[in-house]
């Protein structure tokens, strides 16, 4: 490999065939004068400009158009060089950072020597050991192209925002499943809104039998494990569920209030009390109507249960889930819209409170396809307020358009998987920590299961891995018609 | 063909059974040779003599051009035309000599398809040590498949990419008229010879084979120094309908240097382009006329100029990523190193491709 160009933090570099370099490696482009080296990686892959290779290809087509048959008696089998020099080819790369001194600084600015500059491949395990990857609390991740490991350190994932994105069935619940075990393995206390119903799973092996998870992985289904009684519930949080889910009006929220607080002082805080006196209430008919509608709801979900003795298990869990970390998995497939927006207030509600009252330390949230039940007003929280008291979310959706601004400008971790179309390159490349060119043109080629990882994880060198397999039973998998027909 | 037909020899393809293959076999054989050759003193090479030689026409002022043209039309009864050309090129300079490459090409018309068989390249590193003994190697080759005969001089050794490249079209040239029956036969340049490259005796030789297989010789010149009444014969043409021939007369040289052919200009299509066409003098007029016919009767044209022989031409030119693959193949197969390169220059920069890499 040769260094052909330098503009800015991008480098021109010329390889021959034999020198296989591809989209995502690193290279090491290594000026011995200087002492200094420059790491960059390979985000696209273009024919050389050889001289003479038009007329070559242009040579075979004769007058006529028909293409020229021939054959050619090459006795000192120069043809091999002819090819060798044909398919060389231009390696565009990004400079990430320079080494000196066994130092990594994100400098680009230095120009290398032309001539003198040697460019080797820079394997992903001297990558990471230069770039301090790894780290006391390994997770992982998968293997990479020279068959090595991409192993990430649980510390990284700590406290940060996470997106996981790409294209229907690329892996991305597959991902957020390996996270989720490690993270338990370590300790962690993790909550995901599982839409698809796919996490219960996540205690047993492939052949259905119960693996190391099994007893810390909790599956709460709503209005059947999963009730709540009033008693247990917070006015801010019933707030929540009321003005939020079932956009209780102004006014009639105000009523409902007092109600609570009625309720709550005679000890008789339970759905068949409130009930009663949502009846009786004297007030203005509207109001009287609108929250009658809204307790209607609220029993229809199933949710809520006068019984407190069936409303123990998300406390149970979460007291379980901090002693030896654990999983509790809120199954949210076969709940209405209404319902799963008043589930997921209640769950991040008594998360804040736990959290606040430091009955947790912190919480690792998945939450998929976030838009089908979080509210308005929580995208800004969760990257403010409930940050600060020890949510750290992972976002997961094929739908990148459906996750907020905010949310791209502050994620610290991106996991990104196979995306072909422009908009949703465009909205993943608004993120802080990702340039556009790297996103633009190594998502696009990714194979499925193959995920590009950027950001603190990575110390900012973007990677590509295959996400290892799990042991673990798969369910709701992209549903297909065709599948199973044969 | 009989060209289409090889049998493995030892490691190489050459065309088989009628041909002697001797000189394709030499011309391997010396190249691997030079290439191999350790050289213990370095020479420097005496770039004094790095002129090429110019040998620039002698044209006759006696030279006529006739003005009435001689009308052709297209006979379409199917003949095979072919056409040959070679190549060299100078790929670099050594401490002790230069490395050259050659390529024959031949091309021929069939089913309507255009097909073609290359020689090559042969690459050769020479030297003032090795010159003599490669180009007599080559010489001896040639002569001992035809009659026997004197060594030449050796040549300058700026001179020998266009000798060794003569050779290989000499013979190329030879093994088809001795192969194609009723054909047409296109070769690059004119019928002079008695020069070094062309030696008459060869050139005699070539054409009576050709005639004995009932096949015409027609060399076309890409470009004619010859001149009727001061102004090139080709820049003279009459305001007639193409295609048609111009005779000329009164042509004689200097010897050593004879004409085997008469000599004409060709207009073949609407272009306005015309060639300088030589056809032997042994065919008869009535042969000539139905050669050049069936000619534009099988072949296309672009520019006045015969489809198959410019295949030929860009067939065995050397592109530019050619020769940066035979820099990469004699210096990493044959560890020799290459100094200035003035001709890699032009290459990359000149008529053939732009050449940014290595800008
Ligand atoms: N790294 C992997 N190794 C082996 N199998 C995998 C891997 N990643 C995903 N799979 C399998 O591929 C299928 C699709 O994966 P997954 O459900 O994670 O995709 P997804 O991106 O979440 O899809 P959707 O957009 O439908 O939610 C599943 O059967 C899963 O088990
Ligand atoms: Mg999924």
């Amino acid at each position: 490999m040769k260094l052909y160009k330098k503009e800015g933090n991008i480098l021109q570099i010329i390889s021959f065939p034999t020198e296989s370099a591809e989209k995502g490696d690193y290279l090491l482009v290594e000026d011995q004068d200087a002492g200094k080296a420059l790491i960059a990686q390979v985000i696209d892959v273009q024919f050389a400009a050889v001289p003479g290779v038009l007329e070559e290809l242009l040579r075979t087509l004769p007058d006529g158009g028909e293409p020229l048959q021939g054959e050619d008696i090459d006795p000192m089998e120069i043809a091999p060089h002819i090819t060798y020099i044909q398919d060389a080819s231009l390696l565009i790369c990004k400079i990430r950072a320079t080494l000196e001194n066994e130092m990594l600084s994100p400098s680009s600015s230095w120009l290398p020597s032309r001539s003198q500059s040697t460019i080797k491949k820079l394997s992903i395990p001297m990558l990471m050991k230069m770039a301090k990857i790894d780290g006391k609390l390994p997770i992982i991740l998968g293997g990479t192209k020279d068959s090595s490991l991409l192993t990430i350190d649980a510390s990284s994932i700590d406290g940060t925002l996470n997106i996981i994105t790409g294209k229907k069935g690329c892996g991305k619940s597959h991902l957020s499943k390996l996270l989720m075990v490690n993270l338990i393995g370590y300790k962690a206390t993790v909550v995901i809104f599982d839409l698809n119903g796919e996490y219960s799973s996540l205690g047993m092996t492939n052949d259905g039998k119960r693996n190391m998870y099994y007893d810390k992985i909790h599956t709460l289904t709503p209005s059947q494990n999963f009730k709540v009684a009033l008693e247990q519930l917070h006015l801010n949080t019933v707030m929540g569920i009321l003005v939020h889910a079932l956009h209780l009006p102004g006014t009639s929220a105000r009523e409902f209030r007092q109600l609570w607080k009625m309720l709550k002082e005679k000890g008789k805080l339970n759905m068949h009390e409130l009930g009663e006196a949502i009846r009786d209430l004297n007030c203005n008919q509207q109001v009287r109507d609108a929250l009658a509608s809204r307790f209607h709801s609220l029993v229809n979900s199933g949710f809520f249960t006068d019984y407190p003795g069936e409303a123990t298990l998300l406390e149970e869990s979460l007291l379980k889930a901090k002693e030896q970390g654990g999983a509790i998995v809120i199954n949210l497939k076969n709940t209405s819209n209404i319902d799963r927006q008043i589930v997921v207030e209640y769950v991040l509600g008594k998360l804040v409170d736990s959290l606040s009252s430091w009955k947790l330390k912190a919480v690792f949230l998945f939450a998929e396809e976030a838009h089908l039940y979080l509210r308005e007003t929580y995208w800004d929280d969760i990257v403010t307020r409930m940050r600060h008291l020890g949510i750290f979310t992972t976002f997961i959706t094929n739908q990148p358009d459906t996750i907020q601004e905010t949310i791209y400008r502050q994620a610290d971790n991106i996991f990104l998987f196979n995306f072909t179309n422009e908009h949703d390159l465009d909205v993943v490349s608004r993120a802080a920590r990702v340039d556009a060119e790297t996103v633009r043109s190594i998502a696009r080629d990714l194979p499925p299961h193959h995920c590009l990882t950027l950001g603190k994880v990575v110390s900012d060198f973007p990677i590509v891995a295959r996400v290892r397999a799990l042991d673990i039973k798969t369910l709701g998998e992209t549903r297909l018609f065709f599948k199973d027909m044969n | 063909m009989v060209i289409e037909q090889y049998t493995i020899t030892e490691k190489y393809n050459f065309p088989q059974p009628t041909i002697d293959t001797t000189l394709p076999q030499r011309f391997l054989e010396q190249s691997l040779y030079s290439l191999k050759q350790v050289q213990h003193q370095p020479f420097q090479l005496n770039t004094q003599n790095f002129q090429q030689l110019n040998t620039t026409e002698q044209y006759p002022s006696s030279l006529q051009l006739k003005p009435q043209p001689i009308l052709i039309k297209p006979d379409r009864q199917e003949t095979l035309i072919v056409a040959i050309d070679t190549s060299t090129i100078k790929i670099g300079e050594t401490s002790t000599g230069m490395i050259i490459a050659i390529r024959g090409a031949i091309t021929w018309r069939q089913n309507r398809v255009y097909k073609y068989t290359r020689l090559g390249p042969f690459i050769f590193h020479i030297t003032e040590e090795n010159k003599n003994q490669v180009y007599n190697a080559l010489e001896r080759a040639y002569f001992c498949t035809s009659y026997g005969g004197s060594h030449q001089a050796a040549p300058n050794i700026m001179q020998m990419p266009t000798r060794l490249a003569s050779l290989l079209e000499r013979w190329l040239q030879t093994m088809l008229a001795k192969t194609v029956n009723h054909g047409v036969l296109l070769f690059d340049g004119s019928l002079t010879s008695g020069t070094i490259d062309t030696p008459a005796q060869r050139m005699r030789e070539i054409l009576s084979y050709a005639r004995r297989n009932n096949s015409t010789v027609l060399a076309f010149s890409k470009a004619t120094t010859l001149r009727a009444n001061g102004i090139l014969i080709t820049e003279q043409l009459p305001n007639h309908e193409p295609p048609y021939l111009l005779e000329t007369t009164g042509i004689h040289f200097k010897p050593p240097i004879i004409l085997l052919g008469d000599v004409y200009v060709a207009r073949l299509n609407k272009a306005n382009f015309a060639f300088r066409l030589d056809i032997d003098k042994e065919i008869p007029i009535p042969q000539r006329m139905e050669a050049i016919q069936k000619l534009i009767g099988n072949d296309l044209y672009t520019q006045s100029y015969p489809e198959t022989l410019r295949l030929s031409h860009i067939l065995c030119t050397f592109t530019a990523n050619e020769v940066l693959a035979m820099k990469h193949f004699i210096t990493r197969k044959h560890g020799i190193q290459l100094i200035n390169r003035p001709d890699m220059h032009k290459l990359l920069f000149g008529p053939f491709g732009k050449g940014e890499i290595y800008a």
